[in-house]
């Protein structure tokens, strides 16, 4: 025993060897291999060619809003979303119905078409309504509250901010799916023993169970980043100048199309798969330690 | 109202309907401060339900339940506070997998009991130490045995201070040779003047620790005598068939 073989002894051992092997070239990432070389490809001919070069240049301007705008939205999503997500569980009947209005509504309607309606037409009317409120506490005769409501001006509320409301209103209502989700895969037990010590449902949900369920889906969550990353260039159709909208103004000018949408998609080719890199390597943390 | 101060827990014509099965039948029944109640009866006879009317987990369809003398009305409030009153050891532990045995122990004292951080956590160290396990405090319950994680849960419930224990099967899912290690620490507290309800099956620990024993079958309370008078003269056929069944291997 004290001196095993260095080489493989048997003819089995061998084959064994050999299938692992031939499996390991199967399973290899093949795809991905390819991907990463396409990006480095065109990261290259970006820096040698002057024509790409001066596209990128142009269209990475455009990548602070479409961080800023894909980020915004997103964290007020995760609001809406684990208020919706909280409503759809909940007993009373209006908030569950009010909640289950939102997610249907928003998931029966296109994207964009969405987009459209809420910076267009949702945003203005809510600041119309607010306005409203606001003349009606002057004619009562609440000056100082008023004044908030009267402030706000459609001229003054820009395109940037309609088209971040409305991207977190639509993806609010994909959140609240994964939380419901995630608040539900949590055992009824936990809610018992939580209720069963004196905590109130609100104390259980935000000591007990929310901790664990948000743990739960955070793989979910981080997907759905990525998805808010790509979603973020149909904002482009409100002019908010993310990189889209600039590689559409650049195609526009030039007539370099080749240049101004290979550009961008490697742009949002490398950050989204730098983003999913990440979610995996939390998925994969997540996994040990439970 | 006319409830002498003994009687903490005061049962009237409990019913409890799931659907079209009634679980629990018309049950009454009174324990007395400091007593040991130990039930028993087999699956679905509604033993888990009764005791879990009594703090309300589950709300009765009917009946009436008093706590040291107040009527549950079912109101969040109240139930919360009596809810603190009364700790609960489940048949599956129950503990909060995202915290360490001590801040199991700690989170409830603060949140309900609003105990400082310094004055929870020695409470909850001097309760670690009564179920014989302070070594654990900052172990994650995955890291625990069945028996110490059902010790944690119980000593989780006694940091509340509670007037009352309540025990739904705490002993069935562990294996045997931790069975005893959770008994040894409920006759601990049975010695200790706790008023304890038990759902159990544990024969040997209702004979050296209760006072009395319930016998319930179909959503009703059969036979509730001492555990004596059930071991050596059980009244009913039923109780007598349930006995020899789970007595004679």
């Amino acid at each position: 025993m004290a001196d095993q073989p260095l080489m493989p002894s048997s003819p089995l051992e061998i084959e064994e060897r050999e299938i692992s092997f031939s499996t390991r070239l199967n399973e290899f990432p093949w795809w991905f291999v390819a991907m990463i070389s396409i990006a480095i490809w065109v990261f290259y001919i970006i820096l040698t060619r002057e024509n790409f070069n001066e596209a990128f240049n142009f269209i990475k301007v455009g990548l602070t809003i479409t961080i800023q705008t894909a980020l915004t939205a997103y964290g007020i999503a995760l609001i809406f979303g684990l208020i919706a997500g909280l409503g759809r569980l909940s007993k009373n009947v209006v908030s569950n119905n009010l909640a289950r209005l939102y997610v249907e509504l928003v998931r029966g309607i296109p994207m964009l078409v969405l987009i459209f309606f809420i910076a267009l037409v949702g945003v203005p009317a809510v600041v119309n309504g607010l306005n409203a409120f606001g003349e009606w506490l002057f004619t009562m005769g609440v000056d100082p509250i008023a004044g908030l409501f009267t402030a706000f001006n459609n001229q003054n509320i820009s395109m940037n901010a309609r088209a971040i409301v409305a991207l977190a209103v639509t993806y609010g209502a994909y959140l609240a799916e994964i939380f419901r989700a995630g608040i539900q895969s949590i055992e009824h037990g936990q809610m018992e023993a939580a209720r069963s010590l004196g905590m109130s449902y609100g104390q259980a949900m935000r000591y007990i169970i929310l901790p664990q369920a948000i743990r739960n889906v955070l793989p979910a969550l981080g997907n759905d980043f990525v998805s808010m990353v790509k979603d973020s260039s149909l904002v482009s159709v409100l002019a908010v100048r993310d990189i889209t909208q600039v590689a559409r103004l650049y195609a526009g000018s030039t007539f370099r199309f080749r240049e101004a949408y290979v550009t961008l998609s490697v742009m949002y080719l490398t950050m989204t798969v730098l983003l999913s890199l990440l979610v995996q390597q939390i998925e994969r943390r997540l996994r040990r330690d439970v | 109202m006319s409830e002498t101060k003994d009687n903490i827990i005061v049962v009237k014509d409990l019913y409890k309907y799931f659907g079209d099965v009634k679980a629990l039948n018309g049950v009454s029944l009174t324990v007395e401060r400091s007593k040991v109640v130990v039930v028993i009866g087999p699956s679905g006879s509604g033993k888990s339900t009764m005791l879990r009317c009594i703090n309300h987990l589950e709300k009765p369809t009917s009946g009436e339940v008093w706590i040291d003398g107040e009527l549950l009305t079912g109101s969040p409030k109240q139930l919360n506070e009596t809810r603190a009153e009364i700790g609960m050891v489940f048949q599956l532990f129950n503990l909060f997998p995202h915290l360490t045995a001590i801040e199991n122990i700690t989170l409830a004292q603060k949140v309900v009991r609003g105990r400082s951080k310094e004055e929870a956590q020695e409470i909850a160290m001097q309760q670690l130490r009564r179920v014989g396990i302070p070594e654990k405090a900052d172990s994650y319950p995955r890291k625990l045995s069945g028996g110490q994680q059902q010790r944690v849960a119980i000593a989780r419930s006694l940091a509340m201070n509670p007037k009352i224990m309540l025990f739904d099967e705490p002993t069935s899912a562990l294996d045997p040779e931790m069975i005893k290690e959770v008994l040894d620490v409920m006759l601990d507290l049975a010695s200790a003047g706790m008023t304890m309800v038990c759902v159990s099956h544990e024969m040997g620990f209702a004979r050296s620790a209760a006072d009395e024993i319930i016998f319930m079958d179909e959503g009703v309370i059969v036979e509730h005598t001492t555990p004596e008078g059930l071991f050596s003269n059980p009244q009913h056929d039923r109780t007598k068939l349930f006995l020899s069944q789970i007595l004679h291997h």
